[in-house]
Order: structure tokens, then sequence, then C-alpha cells
């Protein structure tokens, strides 16, 4: 049989909708693939935030609060606002409630003010990981540092240990709980719940072992600094214009 | 603004993680591990002059030690699953040796220990008693009833070799609750090569200040005369174990204030404030330099066996204070300034919750109850009643 160009274009038109309705089909239901397309020895995660794009809004704070259910007045991230107000030097550091609803106007007359998101900083040399007497808190394979909350005593060393203030305890579970780097999202080729509803990009979930990930561009063209680095805990949140003040 | 907190702290860290109870527990431990050592100032050093009070400071160690995992299992989120120290402990984990460390102390040191020393009383009384007594003694010779001279001169030296085991093991129990708070770089008020050390010397003082003070008032309570060369020998290294905690504790200060490193002025705005009366006045003043002058006093003069009592007592009971001043100013101070060094927050002790001051109380006073009881089971009068008689 002759197969004309006709045909050729008939035949692919359908394969190419086929292969497309099923693309956004998955894309659009959200429907899970198949476990085995995530391995986790390829993806060594982090975050990149640049200060200078942060407007305090507070929506990354809500939106991780929806996603993980983070019980009232804690919290697996935040913003914190800092101000040098005239004839001071060092500044003033400010986050109501963890910045869930943003800032108030500030009421003095700032030289310098900028905001800082917070998380924890999936360190690779972890100190809540090295204290913790079960292992309950681990780093994955892929650099998240997690809590198995059906192994946590409770005991809350790692809170301790935490130079960042990024654990506490979860009121109804007893357990220790802390941000997963939406760690449900991520294996699922989502973006974490923080990046996602950010309106100016200043975070940036980003993956080290991605040769394609913006992250290598950033950590070549930026002055970056991580938070404490005296702690020496190998932090993966990079902060990009990072103040020296911040603490 | 929230109630209770001045200046700015990380959301997470207004609430206290560690209460009240982690309070009792390295002073709890502390107790034990200085009774125990003292225990071995006549057994292993020979000092003769102690000897009143060696089982006594042994059923002390005890009483305490049994308590000392109770305020931690208050304290956990999950206290069921305590047990997964001991079957999957993370190794590099300073507080998954607690178990270990624990169990070593309390069955291989103390538990032998006693019951070397104990052995041909038990089988004494599981032959002169009768009834309930007289199984639980019968229960408690595990089966050994030799008491010839040959058998007891091998629990003497049995124990002996126990002793000189437990020495470096109270070390190790009290200066391993010492480490897991100086080995928290995160947190500058504890991270310091120094903390075991401090904790070990300040644990000695506590031990030997609570067997004085339950040696007197067992004496009391008895109508029996104190005996005073045991009193004032117990009193003199009580001295000594202090001049050296307090040095430590001192260079500690010393080295933080010249250092004065990024946190300084945080610490030392809290100390300052915060703190001012839990560690300059009751820890420094009233626990520290009244008894180490009471103390000090009695090795510079002679004072009437009346004066020497009253001063011990004071001195031992204002040691006590401020011992526990000491793991209160570790523990609540550790955790009342930010991280970010930029802030305080405020610690109120609940009343009847799980990890309140009534729970506090009823843990503390649980050891004297074991006490009563151990003492009721295990005589520790023997020698005195014979020097008595």
């Amino acid at each position: 049989m002759e197969i004309t160009r006709r045909d050729m274009l008939s035949v692919g038109g359908k394969l190419l909708m086929i292969a497309s309705v099923g693309a956004t089909f998955e894309q659009i239901t959200g429907a899970e693939p198949p476990p085995d397309t995530y391995r986790m020895a390829d993806h060594w995660w982090g975050m990149i935030i640049d200060i200078d794009k942060c407007i305090g809004c507070g929506n990354c704070v809500r939106a991780c609060s929806d996603e993980n259910q983070v019980p009232k007045d804690y919290f697996r991230t935040w913003v914190e606002r800092y101000e040098v107000p005239e004839g001071y030097v060092n500044p003033r550091v400010s986050s109501p409630q963890g910045a869930i609803n943003g800032f108030p106007p500030s009421q003095q007359t700032s030289l310098k003010s900028f905001f800082v998101p917070k998380l924890c900083n999936h360190c690779a040399d972890s100190p809540c990981v090295q204290v913790c007497p079960v292992g309950a808190t681990f780093v994955s394979p892929d650099g998240v540092v997690l809590v198995d909350k059906d192994y946590c005593l409770g005991c809350r060393y790692c809170v301790q240990a935490c130079p960042y203030g990024c654990r506490y305890l979860h009121p109804e579970t007893e357990t220790v709980d802390k941000c997963t780097l939406c760690y449900h999202r991520i294996t699922q080729g989502l973006t974490t719940a923080c990046c996602e509803n950010c309106p100016t990009g200043a975070r940036q979930l980003v993956d080290f072992k991605d040769p394609k990930d913006p992250v290598h561009e950033f950590l070549r063209e930026n002055k970056v600094a991580v938070l404490k680095p005296n702690m020496a805990t190998e932090a993966k949140v990079y902060y990009k214009n990072l103040d020296g003040s911040v603490r | 603004m929230i109630p209770g907190v001045d200046g700015f702290m990380y959301p997470n860290e207004v609430e206290l993680q560690w209460s009240v109870l982690i309070v009792l527990y390295p002073f709890v431990t502390g107790l034990v591990a200085g009774a125990f050592i003292l225990a071995s100032l006549e057994r292993v050093f020979k000092v003769e002059a102690v000897r009143p009070t060696y089982r006594l400071a042994l059923l002390t160690a005890l009483s305490f030690l049994l308590v000392a995992p109770l305020p931690l299992q208050l304290h956990l989120g999950h206290p069921e699953r305590s047990f997964e120290m001991y079957t999957t402990p993370h190794r590099s984990s300073a507080m998954a040796m607690f178990g270990f460390i624990y169990l070593w102390y309390l069955t291989v040191v103390l538990l032998l220990e006693i019951w070397l020393e104990y052995r041909s009383d038990i089988v004494r009384l599981a032959q002169s008693s009768k009834g309930f007594p007289r199984l639980v003694y019968q229960a408690l010779t595990l089966g050994s009833m030799n008491v010839s001279p040959a058998a007891r001169a091998i629990d003497d030296k049995v124990g002996y070799a126990v002793t000189v085991i437990g020495i470096p093991s109270a070390f190790l129990l009290h200066g391993y609750v010492g480490f897991i708070f100086g080995s928290i770089k995160a947190n500058p008020w504890w991270s310091t090569p120094l903390m075991p050390i401090v904790f070990l010397f300040s644990a000695m003082v506590s031990g030997i200040a609570a067997v004085l003070l339950l040696y007197m008032a067992s004496m009391k309570l008895k109508k029996w005369p104190i005996d005073m060369r045991c009193v004032d020998t117990i009193a003199k290294y009580l001295f000594y174990a202090f001049v050296i905690a307090f040095s430590l504790e001192m260079l500690d200060l010393i080295h933080r204030t010249y250092e004065s490193d990024e946190s300084f002025r945080s610490l030392d705005f809290m100390v300052h404030t915060r703190l001012w009366y839990s560690h300059v006045v009751l820890q420094i003043g009233v626990g520290t330099l009244i008894p180490l002058a009471l103390l000090a006093a009695n090795q510079l003069w002679k004072f009437s066996e009346a004066k020497r009592r009253v001063m011990y007592v004071t001195a031992c009971s204002l040691t006590m204070i401020g011992i526990f001043a000491m793991r209160w100013n570790v523990v609540i101070g550790g955790q009342l300034f930010s991280k970010s060094f930029l802030g305080y927050t405020t610690y109120k002790v609940e009343l009847v919750t799980r990890e309140g001051l009534l729970a506090a109380i009823a843990l503390m006073l649980l050891p004297f109850v074991i006490f009563f009881v151990l003492v009721k089971i295990l005589p520790p009068w023997q020698e005195t009643e014979a020097h008595k008689a």
C-alpha cells in the first residue's frame, strides 16, 4: 500500500493529538506519575532567595501554612523586616506573626529597609540531624532535612540544636515539625508552595544536581551568602545581597 | 508585641522547649554522681572518717538515680517511644547514649556495689526475719547465702573493683549531661568545652552537700549523736570541691567577658535582667559565696560543735539552692535569649500541667520516699549503732 503525504499528515496529526491530549490530561488532572519516575539520587534540593525582590507581602507564609496545615503561631517559613532608622547603626527587626499577614507600614523613616524570608536551610551538615537520639530526623538522599513523625520522641534536642529557629513541636502530634521543602510537591515535579506563590520570584527552588538549573548561573554571577556561615552547617538556602546584620 | 517578649525572637523561639523538668534532670543526676563520689572516698581513697556516710551515700545515689529518667519521660512528646533509644540509637547523638550510660551506672555500678556491700546483712536478715520481709530478703540474696570470711573477702575485693570502675562511671554520668548542653554550637550560653567539667564539679558539690544534710537529719531523727569527725571531713571535701567548681564557673565567666564574642552583649544583658535574681543573687551570692565563706571559716578557725552543725546545715542547704539555681540558669537561661541575639522571651512555670510545678515538686519528693523505703529495707546504720553501743 502506498502511503501518501496526505495519509502521513493525517496519521501524524492524530498521533500528535493523542500525545498532546495525554500530556495535557496528566498536567490538568495533576495525576501522579508512576513513583519510579522520581529518583532521589538525581536531585540535591535547595533554595535561592533574592533579598532585593522580596516585598514582604507574606504570600509565602500563607501558602506554606495552607499547604502544610501549619498550626497557628508556628512557622515553617517566615519573613523578617530589617530597618535601620535614622540615627541608628544596628537594624531593628520585626516579624509580626511571622509576617503571615505581611507587614504594617513602617512608623520610622528608615535609611535602609529590607525583607528576609527564612525557612529551614536544609543543611547538608545539619546539627539537628546530628543530635536526634533515634535518627527520626534525617537528610534524605535528595538533600531535604525531614522528620519521621512516627519515630520522633518529641525530646526537642533538635529544636535546641537548630541555629536558625526553624523547628517547633507540633502541638497536636507532639513531634517535631519543620519545613519539608514541600517534599510531597517537589517529588511530583512541582515547586514549593512558597516559591509558587511568591509574586516577585524572590524565592526559587533549585536543584544543584540539575546542570540546567538556574542556580549555577545565580551562584556564578551574584554575591551570595548563607545565614550564619560560622555555624558550618553547609546550608543550602543561598541569599543574594544578604546584609551582614542578618542573623 | 508578643507578651513576655522583648526585642526580636525568631517566631518559633517564643515558646521554651525545655521546661523545669529538664532542670531537674541534671540536678538529680548531679546528686547521684556526687553522692557516689563521696562514697568512693571511703572505699577507694580510704578516708575512714567518712565511713558513717558510706552506705547512706550509696542509698542516696540509688534513690535519685531511680528518679533521674522520670522527668525526661514526662517531658517527651512520645514517652512510649523512648525505648527506641536502646533499639535504634543514633550514634552521632549525644543524647542517644543516655540510656546506655544510665543502665551501666544503675546495674553495673550502683546496684552491684550496694548488693556486695549489703550481701552479708541481707543473708542475716533473710535468716532472722519472718513472713513477707523474709521473702524479700531471700529474693535479694539472689541465692547466694555464703557469708563465710572467704566469701566476704571476695565481696570486698569485687566491691572495691566496682567502686574503682564506678568513679569514672560517675564522672561519665554527669560529665555526659554537661556534654549534652556543651556540645550545642547553636547556643552560645551552653556551648563551651568547660560545661562537662563545670557540671561534674557542681555535681560533686551538690551530692556531698545532700549526703551531709541527709546524714545530719537522720541522726537528728534517730536522736543519735552526730559523728563530728565525719561531718568535719565531709565539709572539708565539700569545700575543696566547691573551690574547684566555683573557679571553673568564674573561669568561664571571665573568659566570656574578656573574649566578648557576638553573643556577649545579648548574654550580658540577660544576666543583668532576666537572670539577675536566679544567677547573680541565688547562684553566685546566696548559693556559692555564702556557703563557701561558711566552709572556709571552718577551715581557718575552730568553732564549737553546735556552731559547726549550724554552719554546715546552713552551708549545705544554701549549696543545694545554689546548685539548683545553676541548673535552672543553664537550662532555662539558655532558652531565654534569641539565637538572633536580638531579643528575649520569658518562661512562666505552669502549675498543674504535665511539665508544671506540681509535677516537678512530686519528682523532687519521690527520691526521698524511695530513700525512706531503701533505708527501711537496707538499714545503713549498722556501724553507727555499733559505735553507739
